[in-house]
C-alpha cells in the first residue's frame, strides 16, 4: 500500500472514529449519509455527504464537478454566435433564457440594438422558457413529498408550451434562436392565437396545482418553517429569484433595471412572501408563472409590427471591452461578464449562474433539520445541475 | 387566503430620480473619500456599470466598507481574469494539422487597466437602490494570494474554492481551502490560458471558428437584411 493511499485509509478511518462520537451525553453514534451521485431526490448528479446524529443532520457538503463541463474554457474558442448554442444547455428547462443575457452582453458592446418587434418576441420566449421550466418545478416538488400526481399534470401542460417554442424556434429544448441584433426569424402564422389558448392551459394547471398541493395539509406540514432563509443570510450568499423574493426581499430584475427586454412596458407585478420557509418558495414560483402568462398575454396582444433583425456585420467581431448584463432567469440572476477584444471570440466569459449561489447556502440551510426534511429543502432551492456545474 | 403582494412603488419612481450616471459618480466620490490611496484606478459607463480597482491590501476593506457603508449586501460573484494572451494562437479553435508558431503578443488589460498577468474580478449589488458595482484587484505572480472574502460575504467561499482550483490562486483564511470541482490530484489550472484545451489538441474540430464567404458572395451580403 503507497504512502497516499495509507493516509486515505487513516483519514477514513478518523471520520469514522468521529462520526461514532457524535453525542457523548446522550451516547448517540453518528453517521455518514451519502445523497446522489444518483439520487432520484437530487435532479441530476448532485453529491451531498450529510453527517448525521440520529435523524438530525450535524453538517451537509455537497460534492459537485460530476458533470463540469468547462464552459467558461471552451468560450474562449468559439465564435459569439457559436457561444449561443453552448450556454443554452446550462440551464436545460429553461434554454432560451440562458441565451438572452449573454446576447444582450454581445449587443451592448457592439452598441447594436434589436428592433422592437424582436425584443417584445424575445420577452414572450424568455417568459415561455420561464413557465416550461418553473412548471415541471411545480410539478416535481410535489413528487419528492410524495405525492405523484402533480407531475403527470406538469408533463402533460408542459408539452403545449414545448410545442410553442418549437412552433418558433424549432427546438423544444435547445431552441438557440437568438441572435446578436434579434431574432433568426419571425413568428410563425396562427402562432399567436394558438398561444393564448396555451396560455389558458397554463392557468387552469396553477388552479389545479393551488388546490391540489398549496392546499393540502401533509405539504403544508411538510413545507410550513421549513429552511427558512432570513433576507441577509440569502442576499449575503448571493440568492436570487425566487429564493430570495420568498424570503421577503422585493427585488426583480426584470423590474429593477434589466435591459433589453420589454417587462418594463408591461402591467405585472412582482410576488413576494416574507415567510422565507420551503412553502413561501413555492408559493412565490406559482405566482409567478401566473404572472408569466399575464405578461405573455400582453406581449401577445401589443406586439408591434417590423423587422426582426437589426442591420449587423455577417461576421461578428465584437469591439473591444468588457460588459456585465443579468436578466431574471426561471432559476434567478443569471449573468455574463464578457470580454471582448476585438475579436471572433470572446477573451473571457465569466458564466454568474443562479443555481450556483443559490445551492452555496446548503451546507448552512441544511445544518440542524432532520433528514425528511433535506428533501423538501432541496427540492425547494429549485437547481438544475447544469447550472451549478457549468 | 393568501393576500400578499408586491409594494407597488412604481408611481413613486415615476416623479424624479437622479440620473444613474450620477449616483454611479457619487458611489466613485464617496469610495475615493473612504479608501483613499488604495482605490487605483475607476470607470464609468454611464446610465450602464461601474468599475473600481484596488490594491491587494485593501481588498478586505473594500469588501467592508461596501457592505456596511453602502448597503452593498448581495454578493454576485468572484472569479478570476487571466490576461496572457494565449500562447497557442488560434490553432485551438481552428482544424490545423500543424499548428503554426505564434508570435507571442503584449499583453493588453481591459477597463480600469492592470499591471499584473491575473486579476481578480467581484461584484456586488445593492439589491435596495439597484446598483451594482465590479471589483478589480492585481494579483503578482510572484505572489498568487490573496484575503478571503468569506468572512464577510459567506457566498465567496464557494466560488473562491473555484477560482483557487481553476486558477491558482490561494485564499487566505478561508474556511474550507479544498477543490469544488475538480477531482483531489488534478494537476494544472485549467482556466489559465498556457493550459492547453486537450480536447481540442486530441481531435480536430469539425466546426472552424473563422467564417469564410460563400462562393460568389459579394461584400454587400456582409449585412443581413431585414
Amino acid at each position: 500500500m503507497s504512502d497516499t493511499a495509507d493516509t486515505k485509509q487513516m483519514a477514513y478511518i478518523a471520520a469514522q472514529a468521529a462520526d461514532a462520537r457524535v453525542n457523548l451525553e446522550i451516547e448517540t453514534e453518528g453517521m455518514t449519509l451519502n445523497i446522489g451521485p444518483q439520487h432520484p431526490a437530487t435532479h441530476g448528479t448532485l453529491r451531498i455527504v450529510v453527517r448525521l446524529d440520529g435523524e438530525q443532520v450535524i453538517s451537509a457538503d455537497p460534492l459537485m464537478g460530476y458533470m463540469h463541463r468547462g464552459y467558461e474554457k471552451l468560450t474562449e474558442v468559439r465564435t459569439y454566435p457559436q457561444v449561443t448554442t453552448l450556454v443554452n444547455r446550462i440551464d436545460w428547462l429553461g434554454s432560451f433564457a440562458n441565451e438572452v443575457p449573454f446576447i444582450l452582453a454581445a449587443e451592448q458592446l457592439m452598441e447594436v440594438e434589436a428592433p422592437p418587434r424582436a425584443q417584445w418576441i424575445r420577452t414572450a420566449l424568455f417568459e415561455m422558457s420561464r413557465i416550461a421550466n418553473v412548471v415541471l418545478f411545480l410539478g416535481d416538488m410535489g413528487v419528492q413529498l410524495g405525492a405523484v400526481t402533480p407531475v403527470f399534470f406538469a408533463f402533460r401542460d408542459r408539452e403545449f408550451i414545448l410545442n410553442q417554442i418549437e412552433a418558433v424556434t424549432g427546438g423544444r429544448f435547445h431552441p438557440n434562436f437568438d441572435r446578436i441584433g434579434g431574432l433568426k426569424d419571425d413568428l410563425p402564422k396562427g402562432w399567436i392565437d394558438e398561444t393564448r389558448g396555451v396560455l389558458k392551459r397554463i392557468r387552469n394547471f396553477c388552479d389545479e396545482i393551488e388546490t391540489l398541493v398549496v392546499g393540502n395539509e401533509i405539504f403544508q406540514s411538510r413545507t410550513r418553517n421549513i429552511g427558512v432563509i432570513p433576507a441577509d443570510i440569502g442576499l449575503s450568499y448571493g440568492l436570487s429569484g425566487a429564493n430570495i423574493r420568498s424570503s421577503g426581499v422585493d427585488w426583480d430584475i426584470r423590474r429593477d433595471g434589466g435591459v433589453g427586454l420589454v417587462h418594463n412596458e408591461l402591467d405585472w407585478k412582482v410576488w413576494t412572501h416574507p415567510d422565507g420557509d420551503s412553502f413561501a418558495r413555492f408559493w412565490v414560483r406559482l405566482q409567478e408563472v401566473r404572472e408569466s402568462c399575464t405578461m405573455i398575454e400582453q406581449i401577445l396582444d401589443g406586439i408591434p409590427s417590423g423587422p426582426v433583425m437589426a442591420k449587423v456585420p455577417r461576421i461578428i467581431k465584437v469591439p473591444a471591452g468588457e460588459a456585465y448584463v443579468e436578466t431574471e432567469n426561471p432559476l434567478g440572476v443569471m449573468g455574463y461578464y464578457v470580454i471582448s477584444k476585438g475579436d471572433l471570440t470572446p477573451f473571457r466569459v465569466k458564466i454568474r449562474s443562479a443555481s450556483f449561489n443559490n445551492v452555496s447556502i446548503t451546507p448552512w440551510l441544511l445544518k440542524g433539520v432532520y433528514v425528511p426534511d433535506v428533501i423538501s429543502i432541496l427540492a425547494s432551492l429549485y437547481f438544475i445541475l447544469g447550472d451549478i456545474d457549468r | 387566503m393568501i393576500q400578499l403582494s408586491s409594494h407597488e412603488e412604481t408611481t413613486e419612481e415615476e416623479i424624479e430620480i437622479p440620473k444613474r450616471d450620477d449616483i454611479r459618480e457619487d458611489l466613485i466620490s464617496k469610495l475615493k473619500d473612504d479608501l483613499g490611496e488604495s482605490l487605483v484606478a475607476t470607470e464609468i459607463i454611464a446610465e450602464v456599470d461601474v468599475w473600481a480597482r484596488v490594491t491587494k491590501e485593501a481588498w478586505l476593506e473594500t469588501a467592508q466598507i461596501l457592505l456596511t457603508r453602502y448597503n452593498m449586501k448581495y454578493f454576485n460573484f468572484l472569479s478570476a481574469i487571466d490576461w496572457l494572451p494565449s500562447p497557442f494562437g488560434r490553432d485551438m479553435d481552428a482544424q490545423v494539422d500543424q499548428p503554426e508558431p505564434v508570435t507571442p503578443e503584449e499583453m493588453t488589460w481591459g477597463t480600469t487597466g492592470g499591471e499584473t498577468r491575473f486579476q481578480l474580478l467581484a461584484r456586488v449589488h445593492d439589491p435596495e437602490n439597484h446598483l451594482g458595482i465590479s471589483l478589480k484587484v492585481d494579483l503578482e505572480d510572484t505572489d498568487l494570494s490573496i484575503e478571503s472574502w468569506s468572512s464577510i460575504y459567506p457566498g465567496a467561499d464557494w466560488h473562491e474554492r473555484e477560482v483557487s482550483e481553476m486558477f491558482g490562486i490561494t485564499f487566505l483564511n478561508h474556511p474550507n481551502p479544498v477543490k469544488l470541482y475538480l477531482p483531489g490530484d488534478f494537476e494544472g489550472y485549467p482556466m489559465r490560458k498556457d493550459f492547453a484545451l486537450l480536447a481540442r489538441r486530441i481531435k480536430p474540430w469539425p466546426g472552424i471558428v473563422d467564417v469564410e464567404d460563400m462562393p460568389g458572395e459579394e461584400s454587400e451580403e456582409d449585412e443581413v437584411d431585414a
